[in-house]
Protein backbone atom coordinates (compact mmCIF):
# COMPACT_ATOMS: atom_id res chain seq x y z
CA UNK A 1 0.00 0.00 0.00
CA UNK A 2 2.40 2.23 1.13
CA UNK A 3 4.75 1.38 -2.06
CA UNK A 4 1.93 2.14 -4.43
CA UNK A 5 0.82 5.59 -2.66
CA UNK A 6 4.33 6.83 -2.96
CA UNK A 7 4.27 6.34 -6.43
CA UNK A 8 1.16 8.20 -6.99
CA UNK A 9 2.87 11.20 -4.81
CA UNK A 10 5.36 10.46 -7.67
CA UNK A 11 2.97 11.24 -10.35
CA UNK A 12 1.21 14.22 -8.56
CA UNK A 13 4.92 15.67 -7.71
CA UNK A 14 6.49 15.37 -10.97
CA UNK A 15 3.79 16.90 -13.33
CA UNK A 16 4.25 20.02 -11.25
CA UNK A 17 7.79 19.99 -11.00
CA UNK A 18 8.78 19.54 -14.41
CA UNK A 19 6.56 22.18 -15.45
CA UNK A 20 7.65 24.59 -12.74
CA UNK A 21 11.12 23.48 -13.98
CA UNK A 22 10.06 24.29 -17.69
CA UNK A 23 8.51 28.17 -16.48
CA UNK A 24 11.39 28.64 -14.11
CA UNK A 25 13.19 28.78 -17.65
CA UNK A 26 11.63 31.97 -18.71
CA UNK A 27 12.65 33.94 -15.43
CA UNK A 28 14.07 37.18 -16.85
CA UNK A 29 12.99 36.03 -20.38
CA UNK A 30 9.36 37.08 -20.54
CA UNK A 31 7.16 39.30 -22.82
CA UNK A 32 7.48 41.71 -20.26
CA UNK A 33 8.17 42.59 -16.65
CA UNK A 34 4.44 42.01 -15.47
CA UNK A 35 4.07 38.64 -17.58
CA UNK A 36 7.80 37.97 -16.40
CA UNK A 37 6.52 37.76 -12.67
CA UNK A 38 3.36 36.28 -13.18
CA UNK A 39 5.09 33.13 -14.73
CA UNK A 40 7.70 32.97 -12.32
CA UNK A 41 5.26 33.28 -9.19
CA UNK A 42 2.72 30.26 -10.81
CA UNK A 43 6.31 28.51 -10.81
CA UNK A 44 7.39 29.20 -7.33
CA UNK A 45 2.98 27.56 -6.65
CA UNK A 46 3.81 24.20 -8.14
CA UNK A 47 7.18 23.98 -6.62
CA UNK A 48 5.33 24.45 -3.83
CA UNK A 49 3.04 21.56 -4.42
CA UNK A 50 6.25 19.58 -5.20
CA UNK A 51 7.96 20.04 -2.20
CA UNK A 52 4.61 19.12 0.02
CA UNK A 53 3.96 16.14 -2.16
CA UNK A 54 7.64 15.08 -1.67
CA UNK A 55 7.90 15.87 2.14
CA UNK A 56 5.64 13.50 2.01
CA UNK A 57 6.98 10.96 0.00
CA UNK A 58 9.73 11.13 1.65
CA UNK A 59 8.51 10.21 4.62
CA UNK A 60 6.76 6.96 3.28
CA UNK A 61 9.34 5.81 0.70
CA UNK A 62 9.49 2.29 1.18
CA UNK A 63 13.08 0.76 2.11
CA UNK A 64 14.71 4.65 1.84
CA UNK A 65 16.14 5.05 4.92
CA UNK A 66 17.26 8.62 4.65
CA UNK A 67 14.97 10.11 1.85
CA UNK A 68 14.43 13.31 1.46
CA UNK A 69 12.33 15.94 -0.73
CA UNK A 70 15.69 16.37 -2.72
CA UNK A 71 16.89 13.03 -3.01
CA UNK A 72 13.38 12.67 -4.48
CA UNK A 73 13.50 15.68 -6.87
CA UNK A 74 17.25 15.54 -7.98
CA UNK A 75 18.56 11.37 -7.68
CA UNK A 76 16.16 9.29 -10.06
CA UNK A 77 16.88 7.66 -12.90
CA UNK A 78 14.90 9.16 -16.14
CA UNK A 79 12.60 6.23 -15.87
CA UNK A 80 11.48 6.72 -12.71
CA UNK A 81 10.03 10.27 -13.37
CA UNK A 82 6.49 9.72 -13.75
CA UNK A 83 4.64 13.55 -15.15
CA UNK A 84 2.79 13.67 -18.32
CA UNK A 85 5.12 14.76 -21.25
CA UNK A 86 2.83 17.66 -21.88
CA UNK A 87 4.75 19.33 -19.34
CA UNK A 88 8.61 18.61 -20.87
CA UNK A 89 7.26 20.48 -24.09
CA UNK A 90 9.58 23.66 -24.51
CA UNK A 91 8.83 27.06 -24.26
CA UNK A 92 8.53 27.39 -28.02
CA UNK A 93 7.00 30.85 -27.65
CA UNK A 94 4.73 32.49 -25.22
CA UNK A 95 1.95 30.81 -27.11
CA UNK A 96 3.34 27.21 -26.56
CA UNK A 97 3.73 28.70 -22.61
CA UNK A 98 0.04 29.70 -21.95
CA UNK A 99 -1.39 26.90 -23.80
CA UNK A 100 0.48 24.30 -22.50
CA UNK A 101 -0.29 26.05 -19.17
CA UNK A 102 -4.47 26.43 -20.14
CA UNK A 103 -3.98 22.38 -20.42
CA UNK A 104 -2.48 21.55 -17.54
CA UNK A 105 -4.42 24.07 -15.04
CA UNK A 106 -7.39 22.84 -16.63
CA UNK A 107 -6.68 19.35 -15.40
CA UNK A 108 -5.70 19.95 -12.26
CA UNK A 109 -8.34 22.17 -10.78
CA UNK A 110 -10.33 18.98 -11.60
CA UNK A 111 -8.04 16.84 -9.91
CA UNK A 112 -7.07 18.69 -7.11
CA UNK A 113 -11.30 18.93 -5.99
CA UNK A 114 -11.00 15.60 -6.51
CA UNK A 115 -7.90 15.09 -4.15
CA UNK A 116 -10.23 17.46 -0.94
CA UNK A 117 -12.40 14.11 -0.90
CA UNK A 118 -9.20 12.01 -0.51
CA UNK A 119 -9.02 9.05 2.06
CA UNK A 120 -5.38 10.20 2.85
CA UNK A 121 -5.98 13.26 4.72
CA UNK A 122 -2.39 14.75 3.97
CA UNK A 123 -3.45 14.23 0.41
CA UNK A 124 -6.73 15.92 1.29
CA UNK A 125 -4.63 19.00 3.20
CA UNK A 126 -1.90 19.54 -0.38
CA UNK A 127 -4.81 19.85 -2.30
CA UNK A 128 -6.83 22.22 -0.28
CA UNK A 129 -3.47 24.44 -0.36
CA UNK A 130 -3.06 24.20 -3.84
CA UNK A 131 -6.44 24.53 -5.46
CA UNK A 132 -6.38 28.25 -4.60
CA UNK A 133 -3.19 28.07 -6.71
CA UNK A 134 -4.85 26.01 -9.11
CA UNK A 135 -7.63 28.30 -9.42
CA UNK A 136 -5.80 31.20 -9.78
CA UNK A 137 -3.57 30.03 -12.50
CA UNK A 138 -6.58 29.25 -14.28
CA UNK A 139 -7.65 32.44 -14.22
CA UNK A 140 -4.61 33.67 -15.67
CA UNK A 141 -3.63 31.10 -18.89
CA UNK A 142 -7.58 31.59 -19.92
CA UNK A 143 -6.99 35.28 -20.04
CA UNK A 144 -4.21 35.28 -22.01
CA UNK A 145 -5.37 32.44 -24.12
CA UNK A 146 -8.25 34.80 -24.75
CA UNK A 147 -5.87 37.76 -25.67
CA UNK A 148 -3.95 35.53 -27.92
CA UNK A 149 -6.29 33.86 -29.50
CA UNK A 150 -8.47 37.15 -29.94
CA UNK A 151 -5.88 39.49 -30.08
CA UNK A 152 -4.21 40.17 -33.70
CA UNK A 153 -4.32 37.67 -36.46
CA UNK A 154 -0.46 36.83 -35.98
CA UNK A 155 -1.46 35.95 -32.07
CA UNK A 156 -4.45 34.22 -33.34
CA UNK A 157 -2.14 32.60 -35.71
CA UNK A 158 0.76 31.64 -33.25
CA UNK A 159 -1.72 30.00 -30.81
CA UNK A 160 -3.78 27.81 -32.92
CA UNK A 161 -0.62 26.41 -34.07
CA UNK A 162 0.16 26.05 -30.50
CA UNK A 163 -2.50 24.57 -29.76
CA UNK A 164 -2.82 21.98 -32.61
CA UNK A 165 0.90 20.27 -31.19
CA UNK A 166 0.24 20.47 -27.80
CA UNK A 167 -3.86 19.46 -27.52
CA UNK A 168 -2.84 15.66 -28.83
CA UNK A 169 -0.96 15.32 -25.52
CA UNK A 170 -3.91 16.04 -22.90
CA UNK A 171 -5.35 12.78 -23.72
CA UNK A 172 -2.52 11.40 -21.39
CA UNK A 173 -4.11 12.98 -18.26
CA UNK A 174 -6.61 10.47 -18.62
CA UNK A 175 -4.67 7.41 -19.78
CA UNK A 176 -4.90 5.08 -16.13
CA UNK A 177 -2.37 3.42 -15.29
CA UNK A 178 -2.17 0.79 -12.40
CA UNK A 179 -0.79 2.65 -9.89
CA UNK A 180 -4.09 5.73 -10.09
CA UNK A 181 -6.15 2.95 -10.71
CA UNK A 182 -5.11 1.38 -7.00
CA UNK A 183 -5.04 4.76 -5.42
CA UNK A 184 -8.57 5.47 -6.94
CA UNK A 185 -10.10 2.09 -5.43
CA UNK A 186 -8.28 2.49 -2.13
CA UNK A 187 -9.59 6.11 -2.04
CA UNK A 188 -6.89 8.38 -1.39
CA UNK A 189 -6.43 9.01 -5.47
CA UNK A 190 -8.85 10.70 -7.56
CA UNK A 191 -11.17 8.89 -10.40
CA UNK A 192 -9.25 9.85 -13.85
CA UNK A 193 -12.78 9.39 -15.92
CA UNK A 194 -14.97 11.47 -13.77
CA UNK A 195 -12.52 13.98 -14.41
CA UNK A 196 -13.05 14.08 -18.22
CA UNK A 197 -16.50 15.74 -19.01
CA UNK A 198 -15.62 18.87 -16.42
CA UNK A 199 -12.09 18.83 -18.41
CA UNK A 200 -14.00 18.85 -21.62
CA UNK A 201 -16.45 21.40 -21.06
CA UNK A 202 -13.46 23.92 -19.22
CA UNK A 203 -11.75 23.26 -22.37
CA UNK A 204 -14.49 24.32 -24.84
CA UNK A 205 -15.42 27.46 -22.90
CA UNK A 206 -11.55 28.46 -22.70
CA UNK A 207 -10.71 27.64 -26.22
CA UNK A 208 -14.03 28.86 -27.64
CA UNK A 209 -14.05 31.90 -26.13
CA UNK A 210 -10.28 32.54 -27.52
CA UNK A 211 -11.84 32.07 -30.81
CA UNK A 212 -9.74 29.23 -31.24
CA UNK A 213 -10.65 25.84 -32.61
CA UNK A 214 -10.78 22.59 -30.65
CA UNK A 215 -8.10 20.38 -33.01
CA UNK A 216 -9.41 17.26 -34.50
CA UNK A 217 -6.46 15.23 -33.83
CA UNK A 218 -5.59 11.52 -32.94
CA UNK A 219 -4.18 11.75 -29.27
CA UNK A 220 -0.12 10.99 -29.03
CA UNK A 221 1.28 8.15 -28.16
CA UNK A 222 2.27 8.95 -24.93
CA UNK A 223 3.57 7.16 -21.41
CA UNK A 224 5.09 9.57 -19.56
CA UNK A 225 3.25 8.28 -16.62
CA UNK A 226 5.36 4.62 -16.76
CA UNK A 227 7.97 6.86 -17.04
CA UNK A 228 9.11 6.63 -20.91
CA UNK A 229 9.78 10.21 -21.79
CA UNK A 230 10.51 12.34 -24.79
CA UNK A 231 14.11 13.55 -26.09
CA UNK A 232 13.21 16.99 -24.15
CA UNK A 233 13.76 15.08 -20.61
CA UNK A 234 17.32 13.97 -20.38
CA UNK A 235 18.30 17.64 -20.79
CA UNK A 236 15.40 18.66 -18.18
CA UNK A 237 17.43 16.10 -15.70
CA UNK A 238 20.68 17.24 -17.27
CA UNK A 239 20.20 20.59 -15.60
CA UNK A 240 18.10 19.63 -12.73
CA UNK A 241 20.33 17.35 -11.55
CA UNK A 242 23.58 18.73 -12.24
CA UNK A 243 24.84 20.25 -8.69
CA UNK A 244 23.42 16.78 -7.11
CA UNK A 245 25.12 14.53 -9.09
CA UNK A 246 28.12 16.01 -9.93
CA UNK A 247 28.92 16.84 -6.03
CA UNK A 248 27.26 13.90 -4.10
CA UNK A 249 25.86 13.81 -0.72
CA UNK A 250 26.65 17.71 0.60
CA UNK A 251 24.30 20.15 2.08
CA UNK A 252 23.49 23.15 0.23
CA UNK B 1 16.45 88.73 -11.38
CA UNK B 2 14.97 86.51 -13.67
CA UNK B 3 12.45 84.39 -12.67
CA UNK B 4 13.84 80.91 -13.78
CA UNK B 5 16.84 82.20 -10.97
CA UNK B 6 14.19 82.80 -8.39
CA UNK B 7 12.91 79.58 -8.84
CA UNK B 8 16.01 77.73 -8.97
CA UNK B 9 16.34 79.36 -5.90
CA UNK B 10 13.17 78.59 -4.00
CA UNK B 11 14.07 75.03 -5.07
CA UNK B 12 17.10 74.86 -3.41
CA UNK B 13 16.13 76.66 0.10
CA UNK B 14 13.14 73.53 -0.07
CA UNK B 15 15.94 70.82 -1.09
CA UNK B 16 18.47 72.28 2.10
CA UNK B 17 15.06 72.71 4.73
CA UNK B 18 14.82 68.65 4.19
CA UNK B 19 11.56 68.93 2.00
CA UNK B 20 10.51 66.30 -0.25
CA UNK B 21 9.93 66.90 -4.36
CA UNK B 22 7.01 65.88 -5.41
CA UNK B 23 6.25 64.84 -9.38
CA UNK B 24 3.85 68.26 -9.75
CA UNK B 25 6.27 70.42 -8.04
CA UNK B 26 8.84 72.98 -10.23
CA UNK B 27 12.19 71.21 -10.87
CA UNK B 28 15.37 72.47 -12.78
CA UNK B 29 15.17 70.81 -15.98
CA UNK B 30 19.05 69.55 -14.77
CA UNK B 31 17.04 68.12 -11.58
CA UNK B 32 14.73 66.49 -14.04
CA UNK B 33 17.11 64.95 -16.26
CA UNK B 34 19.36 63.80 -13.45
CA UNK B 35 16.43 61.45 -12.06
CA UNK B 36 15.95 60.28 -14.99
CA UNK B 37 19.12 59.33 -15.61
CA UNK B 38 19.52 57.86 -12.20
CA UNK B 39 16.43 55.59 -11.79
CA UNK B 40 16.34 54.25 -14.92
CA UNK B 41 19.76 53.37 -14.25
CA UNK B 42 18.47 52.19 -11.29
CA UNK B 43 16.10 49.88 -12.55
CA UNK B 44 17.87 48.78 -15.73
CA UNK B 45 20.21 47.05 -13.18
CA UNK B 46 17.25 45.51 -11.46
CA UNK B 47 16.51 43.64 -14.28
CA UNK B 48 19.47 43.21 -16.44
CA UNK B 49 20.48 41.69 -13.03
CA UNK B 50 17.71 39.09 -13.02
CA UNK B 51 20.64 37.23 -15.85
CA UNK B 52 23.12 36.17 -14.16
CA UNK B 53 21.44 35.02 -11.12
CA UNK B 54 18.42 33.65 -13.28
CA UNK B 55 21.41 31.51 -14.79
CA UNK B 56 21.38 29.15 -12.05
CA UNK B 57 17.31 28.89 -11.46
CA UNK B 58 17.34 25.65 -13.26
CA UNK B 59 20.76 24.06 -11.62
CA UNK B 60 19.97 25.46 -8.03
CA UNK B 61 21.28 22.17 -5.49
CA UNK B 62 18.12 21.73 -3.44
CA UNK B 63 14.47 22.68 -3.64
CA UNK B 64 14.48 24.91 -0.95
CA UNK B 65 17.61 26.95 -3.00
CA UNK B 66 15.93 27.01 -5.99
CA UNK B 67 12.41 28.72 -4.59
CA UNK B 68 15.15 30.97 -2.74
CA UNK B 69 16.41 31.69 -6.09
CA UNK B 70 13.35 32.34 -7.87
CA UNK B 71 12.04 34.15 -5.19
CA UNK B 72 15.21 36.37 -5.37
CA UNK B 73 15.01 37.22 -9.25
CA UNK B 74 10.78 37.59 -8.83
CA UNK B 75 11.58 40.27 -6.36
CA UNK B 76 14.40 42.30 -8.77
CA UNK B 77 11.65 42.13 -11.71
CA UNK B 78 9.24 44.31 -9.06
CA UNK B 79 11.54 46.20 -8.36
CA UNK B 80 11.97 46.78 -11.57
CA UNK B 81 8.41 47.77 -12.13
CA UNK B 82 8.22 50.45 -9.32
CA UNK B 83 11.47 51.74 -10.20
CA UNK B 84 10.52 52.83 -13.88
CA UNK B 85 6.86 53.70 -12.50
CA UNK B 86 9.04 55.85 -10.23
CA UNK B 87 10.69 57.28 -13.41
CA UNK B 88 7.61 57.51 -15.60
CA UNK B 89 6.48 60.71 -12.72
CA UNK B 90 9.60 62.75 -14.52
CA UNK B 91 8.09 62.36 -18.07
CA UNK B 92 9.47 59.39 -20.00
CA UNK B 93 8.13 56.41 -20.45
CA UNK B 94 9.01 52.73 -19.98
CA UNK B 95 9.34 52.25 -23.64
CA UNK B 96 11.50 55.04 -24.13
CA UNK B 97 13.72 53.89 -21.01
CA UNK B 98 13.64 50.14 -22.85
CA UNK B 99 15.43 51.85 -26.08
CA UNK B 100 18.04 53.44 -24.08
CA UNK B 101 19.14 50.13 -21.96
CA UNK B 102 19.33 48.53 -25.80
CA UNK B 103 20.81 51.33 -27.81
CA UNK B 104 23.50 51.71 -25.20
CA UNK B 105 22.36 54.90 -24.16
CA UNK B 106 21.08 54.13 -20.77
CA UNK B 107 23.66 52.40 -18.40
CA UNK B 108 22.85 49.72 -16.07
CA UNK B 109 25.13 48.51 -13.08
CA UNK B 110 28.58 46.66 -14.14
CA UNK B 111 28.72 44.02 -12.16
CA UNK B 112 25.95 42.26 -13.68
CA UNK B 113 27.93 42.00 -16.77
CA UNK B 114 30.85 39.50 -14.84
CA UNK B 115 29.21 35.80 -15.59
CA UNK B 116 27.98 32.84 -13.14
CA UNK B 117 29.78 30.41 -13.35
CA UNK B 118 29.12 28.14 -10.11
CA UNK B 119 26.32 27.97 -7.29
CA UNK B 120 28.72 29.66 -5.44
CA UNK B 121 28.65 32.61 -7.14
CA UNK B 122 24.87 32.95 -6.23
CA UNK B 123 25.81 33.34 -2.87
CA UNK B 124 28.63 35.66 -3.36
CA UNK B 125 26.02 37.67 -5.66
CA UNK B 126 23.71 38.28 -2.63
CA UNK B 127 26.14 38.77 0.20
CA UNK B 128 28.78 41.42 -1.93
CA UNK B 129 26.55 42.54 -4.71
CA UNK B 130 22.55 43.27 -2.60
CA UNK B 131 25.35 44.33 0.25
CA UNK B 132 26.96 47.31 -1.69
CA UNK B 133 23.33 47.77 -3.22
CA UNK B 134 22.19 48.24 0.35
CA UNK B 135 24.64 50.96 1.33
CA UNK B 136 23.49 52.97 -1.25
CA UNK B 137 20.03 52.20 -0.97
CA UNK B 138 19.40 53.04 2.26
CA UNK B 139 21.26 56.22 1.66
CA UNK B 140 18.39 56.90 -1.34
CA UNK B 141 15.17 56.22 1.38
CA UNK B 142 16.07 59.89 2.23
CA UNK B 143 16.93 61.19 -1.27
CA UNK B 144 14.98 64.52 -2.44
CA UNK B 145 12.66 62.86 -4.40
CA UNK B 146 9.58 61.75 -3.10
CA UNK B 147 8.56 58.54 -5.35
CA UNK B 148 12.27 57.57 -5.86
CA UNK B 149 12.44 57.77 -2.05
CA UNK B 150 9.58 55.45 -1.17
CA UNK B 151 10.19 53.37 -3.77
CA UNK B 152 13.65 52.78 -1.75
CA UNK B 153 11.76 51.94 1.32
CA UNK B 154 10.38 49.41 0.27
CA UNK B 155 13.35 47.70 -1.92
CA UNK B 156 15.61 47.83 0.97
CA UNK B 157 13.17 45.80 3.36
CA UNK B 158 13.64 43.59 0.44
CA UNK B 159 17.14 43.44 -0.65
CA UNK B 160 17.97 43.04 3.05
CA UNK B 161 16.31 39.94 3.08
CA UNK B 162 18.28 39.10 -0.27
CA UNK B 163 21.57 40.01 1.61
CA UNK B 164 21.30 37.31 4.32
CA UNK B 165 20.01 34.40 2.15
CA UNK B 166 23.39 35.30 -0.44
CA UNK B 167 25.44 34.90 3.08
CA UNK B 168 23.68 32.03 3.98
CA UNK B 169 24.75 30.62 1.04
CA UNK B 170 28.42 31.53 1.61
CA UNK B 171 28.26 30.49 5.31
CA UNK B 172 26.19 26.78 4.06
CA UNK B 173 29.74 26.47 1.71
CA UNK B 174 32.44 27.33 4.20
CA UNK B 175 31.13 24.85 6.75
CA UNK B 176 30.74 22.09 3.91
CA UNK B 177 33.23 19.52 2.29
CA UNK B 178 36.56 21.57 1.03
CA UNK B 179 35.46 21.74 -2.85
CA UNK B 180 32.55 24.04 -1.39
CA UNK B 181 34.83 26.14 0.87
CA UNK B 182 37.17 26.28 -2.19
CA UNK B 183 33.94 27.21 -4.67
CA UNK B 184 33.04 29.89 -2.07
CA UNK B 185 36.47 31.10 -2.35
CA UNK B 186 36.82 30.95 -5.86
CA UNK B 187 33.49 33.49 -5.87
CA UNK B 188 35.08 35.85 -3.39
CA UNK B 189 38.05 36.44 -5.85
CA UNK B 190 35.78 37.03 -8.49
CA UNK B 191 33.28 38.96 -7.12
CA UNK B 192 35.49 41.17 -4.61
CA UNK B 193 36.84 43.99 -6.94
CA UNK B 194 33.81 44.10 -9.30
CA UNK B 195 31.81 44.73 -5.81
CA UNK B 196 34.24 47.10 -5.28
CA UNK B 197 33.64 49.42 -8.73
CA UNK B 198 29.77 49.05 -8.29
CA UNK B 199 30.12 52.92 -5.86
CA UNK B 200 31.33 54.03 -9.47
CA UNK B 201 34.67 56.34 -9.76
CA UNK B 202 36.79 58.14 -7.09
CA UNK B 203 35.26 61.22 -6.16
CA UNK B 204 37.94 63.50 -7.88
CA UNK B 205 36.66 61.83 -11.11
CA UNK B 206 32.75 61.45 -10.44
CA UNK B 207 31.75 64.43 -12.28
CA UNK B 208 27.85 64.49 -11.23
CA UNK B 209 28.94 64.09 -7.74
CA UNK B 210 28.74 67.90 -6.41
CA UNK B 211 25.45 68.65 -7.66
CA UNK B 212 24.34 65.43 -7.10
CA UNK B 213 25.17 66.32 -2.89
CA UNK B 214 23.81 69.31 -3.08
CA UNK B 215 20.48 68.12 -4.19
CA UNK B 216 20.65 65.69 -1.46
CA UNK B 217 19.73 63.00 -4.33
CA UNK B 218 23.41 61.71 -2.91
CA UNK B 219 23.87 61.92 0.57
CA UNK B 220 27.32 60.12 0.63
CA UNK B 221 29.94 60.57 -1.53
CA UNK B 222 31.36 57.18 -4.09
CA UNK B 223 34.41 57.20 -1.66
CA UNK B 224 32.93 57.50 1.63
CA UNK B 225 30.07 54.16 0.25
CA UNK B 226 33.06 52.49 -0.51
CA UNK B 227 34.65 52.54 2.62
CA UNK B 228 31.62 51.72 4.66
CA UNK B 229 31.37 48.78 2.70
CA UNK B 230 34.31 47.64 2.92
CA UNK B 231 34.37 48.35 6.75
CA UNK B 232 31.37 46.09 6.95
CA UNK B 233 32.26 43.39 4.60
CA UNK B 234 35.55 42.65 6.05
CA UNK B 235 34.35 40.79 9.29
CA UNK B 236 32.23 39.07 7.46
CA UNK B 237 34.59 37.60 5.18
CA UNK B 238 36.88 36.74 8.34
CA UNK B 239 33.61 34.89 10.14
CA UNK B 240 33.49 33.26 6.92
CA UNK B 241 36.88 32.35 7.28
CA UNK B 242 37.86 33.16 3.93
CA UNK B 243 40.64 35.23 2.05
CA UNK B 244 39.90 39.16 0.69
CA UNK B 245 41.89 38.85 -2.45
CA UNK B 246 43.68 42.35 -1.53
CA UNK B 247 46.97 41.54 -0.21
CA UNK B 248 47.35 45.73 1.29
CA UNK B 249 43.76 45.16 3.15
CA UNK B 250 44.79 45.91 6.77
CA UNK B 251 43.28 47.54 9.79
CA UNK B 252 44.40 50.88 10.43
CA UNK B 253 44.17 51.98 13.86
CA UNK B 254 44.80 55.84 13.44
CA UNK B 255 42.11 56.05 10.39
CA UNK B 256 39.53 53.81 12.05
CA UNK B 257 38.77 52.02 8.85
CA UNK B 258 40.20 49.71 6.25
CA UNK B 259 42.76 50.61 3.95
CA UNK B 260 42.56 48.94 0.70
CA UNK B 261 44.26 48.62 -2.30
CA UNK B 262 43.88 50.20 -5.61
CA UNK B 263 40.73 49.00 -7.53
CA UNK B 264 41.88 48.67 -11.77
CA UNK B 265 40.32 51.64 -13.18
CA UNK B 266 41.51 50.00 -16.38
CA UNK B 267 38.79 46.89 -15.93
CA UNK B 268 35.85 49.33 -14.84
CA UNK B 269 35.95 51.38 -17.44
CA UNK B 270 35.88 49.25 -20.58
CA UNK B 271 33.27 46.90 -18.70
CA UNK B 272 31.60 50.48 -18.28
CA UNK B 273 32.17 51.26 -22.06
CA UNK B 274 30.65 47.56 -23.17
CA UNK B 275 33.54 45.80 -23.41
CA UNK B 276 33.08 43.56 -19.88
CA UNK B 277 32.79 39.64 -20.14
CA UNK B 278 28.76 39.62 -20.76
CA UNK B 279 27.79 43.21 -22.06
CA UNK B 280 26.67 41.75 -25.47
CA UNK B 281 25.36 38.93 -23.97
CA UNK B 282 23.20 40.74 -21.13
CA UNK B 283 21.49 43.27 -24.19
CA UNK B 284 20.90 40.48 -26.37
CA UNK B 285 18.97 38.66 -23.68
CA UNK B 286 16.91 41.80 -23.16
CA UNK B 287 16.90 42.49 -26.84
CA UNK B 288 15.15 39.00 -27.37
CA UNK B 289 13.29 39.24 -24.59
CA UNK B 290 11.85 42.68 -26.22
CA UNK B 291 11.64 40.85 -29.38
CA UNK B 292 10.10 37.79 -29.04
CA UNK B 293 7.28 39.75 -26.98
CA UNK B 294 6.49 42.04 -29.08
CA UNK B 295 3.23 40.30 -30.57
CA UNK B 296 2.03 39.41 -27.28
CA UNK B 297 1.86 43.02 -25.98
CA UNK B 298 0.48 44.18 -29.05
CA UNK B 299 -2.29 40.84 -28.92
CA UNK B 300 -2.74 42.03 -25.38
CA UNK B 301 -2.96 46.03 -26.99
CA UNK B 302 -5.61 44.46 -29.64
CA UNK B 303 -7.64 42.38 -26.99
CA UNK B 304 -8.21 44.94 -24.84
CA UNK B 305 -9.06 47.26 -27.94
CA UNK B 306 -11.80 45.03 -28.94
CA UNK B 307 -13.81 44.71 -25.14
CA UNK B 308 -13.52 48.19 -24.90
CA UNK B 309 -15.58 48.43 -28.22
CA UNK B 310 -18.13 45.71 -27.66
CA UNK B 311 -18.50 47.86 -24.09
CA UNK B 312 -18.87 50.53 -25.56
CA UNK B 313 -21.57 49.17 -28.47
CA UNK B 314 -23.99 47.29 -25.49
CA UNK B 315 -23.47 50.42 -23.87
Amino acid sequence: MSSNLFEYLLILGDNSMILAHRLSELCGHGPSLETDIALTNTSLDLYGQVRNYFQYAAEIAPEQPGASEDSIAFLRRERQYRNCILLEQPNVDFAHVIVRQFLFDAFQNLQLEALLQSSDSQIAAIAEKSLKESRYHLRFSSEWLKRLGDGTETSHQKTQTALDYLYPFVHEFFDETEIEEIAAKEGYGAKLADLKPGFESILKEGIESATLKIPDSKPRFAQGKLGIHTEQMGYILAELQFMQRAYPNLQW
Amino acid sequence: MSKEVNLEEQFQARIDAGERIEPKDWMPERYRKTHIRQISQHAHSEVVGMLPEGNWITRAPSLRRKVGLLAKVQDEAGHGLYLYSAAETLGISRDQMEEQLLSGKAKYSSIFNYPTLSWADIGAIGWLVDGAAIINQVMLTRTSYGPYARAMVRICKEESFHQRQGYEIMLGLCQGSREQKEMAQDALNRFWWPSLMMFGPRDHESPNTEQSVRWKIKRKTNDELRQQFVDITVPQADYLGLKMPDPDLKWNEERGHYDFGEINWDEFWQVVKGNGPCNKERIAARQAARDNGEWVREAAIAHAKKKRQSLDKSA
